[in-house]
């Protein structure tokens, strides 16, 4: 399923003194079957924008197109939006502060169910989901309060991954997860994203998730799309992101460090680990300077 | 090392109901005036050990001492002034219907005086770039946000030690090193003594020791140094290493005559660049 935004405007708390222009003149299409990351300083937008993917905010004005529909900057109140959010599933920051039922499988199962699916269906999904995301069966019949955090975690984005959405929305989802946690978490989602085609936008402060996950980087600044690009076109303008506020892959930085320090020079920003080895291997040996 | 400020002897701690030990014999001494990072995967009692320093829950078997007393329901007050603590999900720890009063509250608390406080409480807050929002509802701020003022919270009340439990995992990269470069200075300027549960590597290679945490026990102590030295164990126990050390390892392992082992990247570029020149 496409999203596009066209010439979006999201001011919260319109004609009241705390009127405040979150969003302005953005402009964006995400396909089918993509990996795109929006990145960005605190404040610069980004969850409000992911709040107009499923229309839990509509705009002040332009217009939100996800798939068939099309969400206008109108009064009148727009009808039968549980398809919308059945097929655009979004993972909240903490998502486990919303977990609120007495058991785990009927936590899981009240997405679907919501959206019309019969008990005995949402239990199967639950199941399926519950795999995916590392839990083991047992755990469907406890309390959501009596997990880990880490447990927790999975459980809510369990929850939305059995609604079996097109489209996955992801607000900083590994924040305050161990190492291990954040990497299963991330190559569950990037597998999800593979296996089943699901088009993914992960809002994320990791850099080096950016650039190991994403097809294309956004960057928003002050509420507005500031660049769009594959990850190496990002990446090779470091200066331009530092200026922002934000970091660069530890990769990227270590290189702009030797370039600095010892005059070697890079051809192109590397965005792994390995490639960066093979990058400065290449160089030393080169003994190229400036 | 300082004087030892605070002892935990052999401490275990079950939750109600629960027929494992959360904290399984646990024993470390916290020094004044030193910077202790407490690292391990999520679930390994960081918080539990938190709750515990800070009397909100009670040891079942095992002794706590802090500054030369033990404690227990009895002390847990005196202690409490004593012991600063900032919880991971700040919703959990706001009282005061707008940012100063919740800042103030724990001054009252203590029975500061208003003139004082207000100046405490305003000072505290501009530490932490939260002045301009006095005013404003807790609830209303951004998660980044409570975190800040949560911390303003705490250094208002000026104690010998502040815990930080994984109290900056909502701000951006930018903005925790802003929060934790308050600390430091805060540090430098009193003798305060900071344990910080964190998942942030690089934060905990700037500690003066790391404890880390597996399954309710202390696995390891050390100095940084020391502890990322242990590379892969800390990867099995779901850890991370700095990206300094990894790479370092992974350009040694192509034949390149590194020597040393690079907690900071500054080293790492300063070896390199010696062996640059001789090539
Ligand atoms: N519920 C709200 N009411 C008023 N302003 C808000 C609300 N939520 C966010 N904002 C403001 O909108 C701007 C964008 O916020 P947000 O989309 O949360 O940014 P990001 O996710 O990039 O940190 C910020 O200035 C923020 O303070
Ligand atoms: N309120 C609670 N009730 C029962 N068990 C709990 C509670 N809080 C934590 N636990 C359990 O205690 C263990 C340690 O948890 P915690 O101290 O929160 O770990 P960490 O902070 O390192 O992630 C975990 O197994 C967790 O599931
Ligand atoms: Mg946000
Ligand atoms: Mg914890």
């Amino acid at each position: 399923m496409r999203i596009t935004l066209e010439d979006v405007e999201y001011r919260y708390s319109v004609n009241t003194p705390f009127e405040h222009l979150a969003l302005h003149d953005v402009n964006m299409t995400i396909e089918p079957g993509t990996y795109t990351a929006v990145i960005g300083h605190t404040g610069s937008g980004k969850s409000t924008l992911l709040q107009h993917l499923n229309v839990l905010l509509r705009p002040t004005k332009g217009r939100v197109i996800i798939g068939e529909r099309t969400i206008r900057a109108q009064k009148k109140k727009e009808k039968n939006l549980k398809s919308i959010r059945q097929k655009v599933g979004i993972v909240f920051q903490f998502p486990e502060h919303q977990l609120f039922e007495e058991t785990v499988e009927k936590d899981i199962c009240f997405g679907p169910m919501n959206f019309g699916v019969p008990e005995a269906k949402a239990k199967e999904l639950a199941r399926i989901a519950l795999k995916q995301v590392g839990l083991e069966q047992e755990i469907l019949k406890k309390s959501p309060f009596d997990l880990s955090g880490g447990q927790m975690r999975r459980v809510a984005i369990a929850g939305v991954i059995a609604m079996e959405p097109d489209v996955l929305v992801l607000d900083e989802p590994t924040a305050g997860l161990d190492p291990r946690g954040r990497k299963e978490i991330m190559d569950m989602f990037y597998q999800l994203h593979k296996d089943r085609g699901i088009s993914t936008i992960l809002v994320t402060h990791s850099m080096e998730d950016a650039a190991r996950y994403a097809d294309d980087i956004i960057i928003m600044h002050k509420g507005t799309v500031y660049q769009k690009g594959k990850p190496e076109e990002i990446f090779s303008k470091p200066d331009q992101l530092l200026e922002l506020g934000l970091d660069v892959p530890d990769t990227v930085r270590f290189q702009l460090m030797l370039q600095r320090e010892m005059g070697i020079r890079f051809a192109r920003p590397s965005l792994s680990l390995e490639d960066l080895v093979a990058d400065i291997k290449e160089a030393m040996e080169r003994g190229n300077r400036l | 090392m300082g004087k030892k400020l605070v002892s935990l002897d052999h401490v275990v701690f079950n939750y109600e109901g629960s027929d494992s030990h959360a904290i399984n014999d646990v024993s470390f001494d916290i020094y004044e005036g030193e910077w202790l990072a407490i690292v391990g995967h999520n679930g390994s009692g960081k918080s539990t050990l938190a709750k515990l320093l800070n009397g909100l829950h009670f040891a079942s078997s095992g002794v706590i001492t802090i500054n030369g007393s033990e404690l227990t329901q009895a002390t847990v007050w005196e202690a409490r002034r004593k012991i600063g603590m900032v919880f991971q999900n700040p919703d959990n720890q706001f009282v005061g219907t707008t940012v100063e009063d919740d800042v103030a509250f724990g001054l009252e608390n203590n029975g500061i005086q208003q003139d004082i406080m207000a100046e405490r409480v305003k000072r505290a807050l501009m530490k932490v770039k939260m002045d301009a929002f006095l005013d404003q509802e807790p609830h209303h701020l951004s998660g980044g946000q409570k975190q800040r003022v949560a911390i303003a919270g705490v250094l208002a009340l000026q104690p010998d030690i502040i815990i930080l439990d994984e109290a900056t995992s909502m701000l951006d990269p930018r903005g925790r090193e802003e929060v934790l470069e308050t600390v430091r200075e805060l540090k430098e300027e009193n003798v305060l003594t900071v344990v910080s549960i964190t998942h942030d590597l690089e934060e905990a290679a700037k500690a003066d020791r790391i404890i880390v945490m597996n399954k309710g026990q202390v696995h390891r102590e050390g100095s940084p140094i020391e502890i990322f030295r242990l590379e892969d164990e800390l990867i099995e126990l779901g850890l991370d290493i700095p990206f300094s050390v990894k790479l370092s390892k992974a350009l040694q392992k192509t034949g390149l005559d590194l020597k040393n082992d690079h907690l900071t990247e500054e080293e790492l570029v300063k070896e390199l660049c010696e062996l640059h020149s001789k090539m």
